[in-house]
């Protein structure tokens, strides 16, 4: 990379001296990006290194064992990371299952169906909540959201499926109101104006000839969305998924507040549970111990390693879907 | 332009360097959210008659173990008392400051704080997920005359670790041989049921939010909230309600002054007035601090606290140690706290 800085300058054609400060000063600002795009690098790695170097007891204690390990216990300082692993999955799996569909249906809305004048106040309202702190998010779903569902949405569920025979364990009471499906709902909220958001930029990139031709042949909006925009958008909607995926796997503060905060696998999604990043949250500061902290750190790594994967498939199926757009006619 | 924004950009380095080494002087601590409170009050005050400021940063007690391990604060604040051979490992003195208590606290349909009365096996079977609702048999049989909700509990607990919790859950491993065999006490333990809300402002919330929900918080909390407290069943088998004399009557029978590093616990303590799972909070420092000015003034003002400092602990519903403690307490710092030439850095004012 300095190669190729250090390179350009002298593929210049030659300047008057007037000029010469003034390339100079391109070059020093060439040399001051490059900088700062250098120590973003290595604050990633060093991050990675310091995640590495602060999790090697847990591991050594407890092996690949950690993995797979229900049990968190600080007395014994045995630990184990499954069930913040399995509650870190589960919330962002019911906040997809709902975000998905609802964020792609306003997509669709807003760039095949909606009039022009209220296209642009539609969509920064949802761009909106985007913007909104995620500790509102908490309090809003603590404060509010859990006590609705907790008087009035639990109890109908629970007494609907009672008789159901896996829906009955899905939704086992009691309602307590905070929980593994309120933590999925809060995140579901929080990742909507992102996965609209991308979602109305990769179907804006299908082309108007072809639509046109489809209506022209007498085709319906959802045939033309089926068969001409969505071809054109599926690698980017799954990009778009795979982002929000991140952000649900990695959101904190929120998550903190209603996830219940029980170290625990429970069938029932109205049971408490707790996600990895919430744990730390929770208990990095009274952390007494080598061990205790080392578990943290550990799950810390495990969720860099997950978000990191997720991430990076998505951006990579993004620039995919750029190149391949890039190259059609 | 640039040339300016960096120049500004310089100007406010340089101020926020300097506001940095204005502060430098003050006595720095760092540890338990529980004595927060106080200590915030309790240097304000300080400040105004002495001009000497106190930055306390309540990070937790784990936190401040940590800091003063580090030696990056003057002082290190613990609600978990560190054992006799530890303080001599890592060459730390401790002594209590103020006292306080855990209070169950419920959300029942039609019972009011003091109505119902729990004593600790039945509270640690209800913790343990034993006892699953509130017309147990247990429970009916403490309170004859109440009359309980077919309700199932929901048990609330702390997320965070946090010496409320240690209080808690040393109380349960004395009276419940069952939680100490399953759980154990911990400023963090397994719990075996229930949902986790972060901080005693958390569990307060929780349990006012959910019908049929039992936890514990800090006295304090639960007065301020008018929650509706439990009455506790204590050591000598007489109910007690939680106050701050019956958190000073737990603290009078114990033995401090026999104790290494003041390391008492107040839970299960005897008295027929006695709450029973009280407890105080702690600070650690060096026995040979890195900054032997700024330790003698963190001794001032500690002096300065247990001499003054009562009425303003009791206004926030914490208990002041008891004379007789503050003076041993005083007399340690005098015998133990000596800067490098061996010096000790606090003369006893009489």
């Amino acid at each position: 990379m300095l190669a190729m800085a250090s390179s350009l300058p002298v593929a210049r054609p030659a300047l008057g001296p007037a000029f010469r400060h003034w390339r100079a000063f391109d070059c020093g600002f060439r040399l001051v990006t490059l900088t700062a795009t250098v120590a973003v690098l290595v604050l990633l790695v060093g991050i990675m290194i310091a995640l590495i170097k602060g999790a090697a007891p847990a591991f050594a204690a407890f092996g690949p064992h950690f993995l797979v390990d229900s049990s968190w216990n600080p007395v014994i300082e045995k630990f184990g990371a499954l069930a913040p692993i399995y509650g870190t999955a589960v919330t962002s799996f019911i906040a997809m299952l709902i975000a998905a569909p609802l964020g792609l249906g306003i997509a669709m809305f807003l760039t095949e169906i909606c009039p022009t004048r209220l296209r642009r106040p539609i969509s920064i309202a949802i761009e909106l909540l985007a913007g909104i702190p995620s500790i509102i998010y908490g309090m809003w779903g603590l404060f509010v959201l859990a006590p609705v569902l907790q008087n009035t949405v639990q109890p109908v569920l629970i007494g609907l499926f009672a008789r159901v025979p896996g829906l009955s364990a899905l939704l086992a009471g009691p309602p307590y109101g905070i929980g593994v499906l309120t933590a999925g709902l809060i995140l579901a909220i929080m990742v909507l104006p992102l996965i609209t958001s991308v979602a109305c930029d990769v179907f804006a990139t299908a082309p108007a000839v072809l639509k046109e031709a489809a209506y022209g042949v007498g085709a319906t909006t959802w045939e033309v969305f089926r068969h001409v925009v969505l071809p054109y958008a599926r690698v980017g909607v799954i990009g778009a998924m795979m982002l929000a995926t991140g952000r649900a796997l990695g959101e904190t503060m929120a998550v903190t507040f209603v996830v219940g905060n029980a170290h625990r696998i429970s069938g029932s999604l109205l049971a408490p549970g707790t996600t990895i990043s919430a744990t730390i949250a929770n208990e990095f500061t009274e952390a007494v111990g080598e061990r205790y902290g080392a578990a943290l750190m550990a799950l810390a790594l495990i969720l860099f390693a997950i978000t990191f994967v997720v991430l990076a498939a998505a951006r990579l199926l993004l620039l995919h879907a750029g190149q391949q757009t890039g190259q059609r006619p | 332009m640039k040339l300016r924004t960096a120049v500004a950009v310089a100007m406010a380095a340089s101020i926020a360097t300097f506001t940095t080494s204005a502060n430098a002087a003050d006595i720095s601590g760092a540890g338990a959210t529980f004595p927060y409170p106080i200590y915030a009050k309790w240097a304000d005050a300080y400040k105004k008659e002495t001009g000497i400021g106190l930055n306390y940063q309540s990070i937790g007690s784990g936190g401040g173990i940590k800091q003063i391990q580090a030696k990056t604060v003057t002082f290190g604040a613990s609600d978990m008392p560190l054992q006799a051979a530890d303080l001599e490992k890592y060459g730390l003195v401790q002594f209590p400051t103020v006292l306080g208590g855990d209070v169950p606290v419920a959300n029942l349909d039609g019972v009011k704080a003091g109505e119902l009365h729990l004593d600790g096996k039945t509270l640690g079977k209800i913790f343990l997920g034993d006892i699953k609702r509130w017309d147990d048999a247990a429970i009916k049989k403490l309170n004859p005359q109440v009359m309980l909700p077919a309700q199932p509990i929901v048990v609330v607990h702390r997320s965070d670790g946090s010496g409320t919790t240690f209080i808690w859950t040393d109380y349960l491993s004395k009276v419940s041989p069952d939680w100490k065999a399953k759980v154990g006490a911990s400023t963090a333990v397994e719990w075996p049921v229930g949902v986790g809300a972060k901080g005693n402002a958390g569990i307060a919330q929780n349990v006012m939010n959910t019908k049929g929900a039992i936890g514990y918080v800090e006295y304090a909390y639960a007065k301020q909230n008018s929650m509706m407290t439990i009455d506790m069943v204590n050591h000598d088998g007489k109910t007690v309600a939680p106050s701050a004399a019956a958190f000073a009557a737990a603290a009078a029978g114990a033995d401090w002054i026999g104790t290494p590093g003041f390391s008492v616990i107040l839970t299960d303590q005897p008295g027929a007035e006695a709450w029973p799972i009280a407890g105080a909070t702690f600070i650690l420092m060096h026995k040979q601090p890195r900054d032997p000015a700024l330790a003698a003034e963190a001794l001032k003002f500690f002096a300065w606290a247990y001499a003054k400092g009562g009425t303003m602990a009791a206004d926030l519903d914490y208990v002041p140690m008891p004379a007789a403690v503050a003076a041993a307490v005083e007399a340690m710092w005098s015998r133990d706290i000596r800067d490098s030439s061996g010096k000790p850095l606090y003369a006893p004012s009489k």
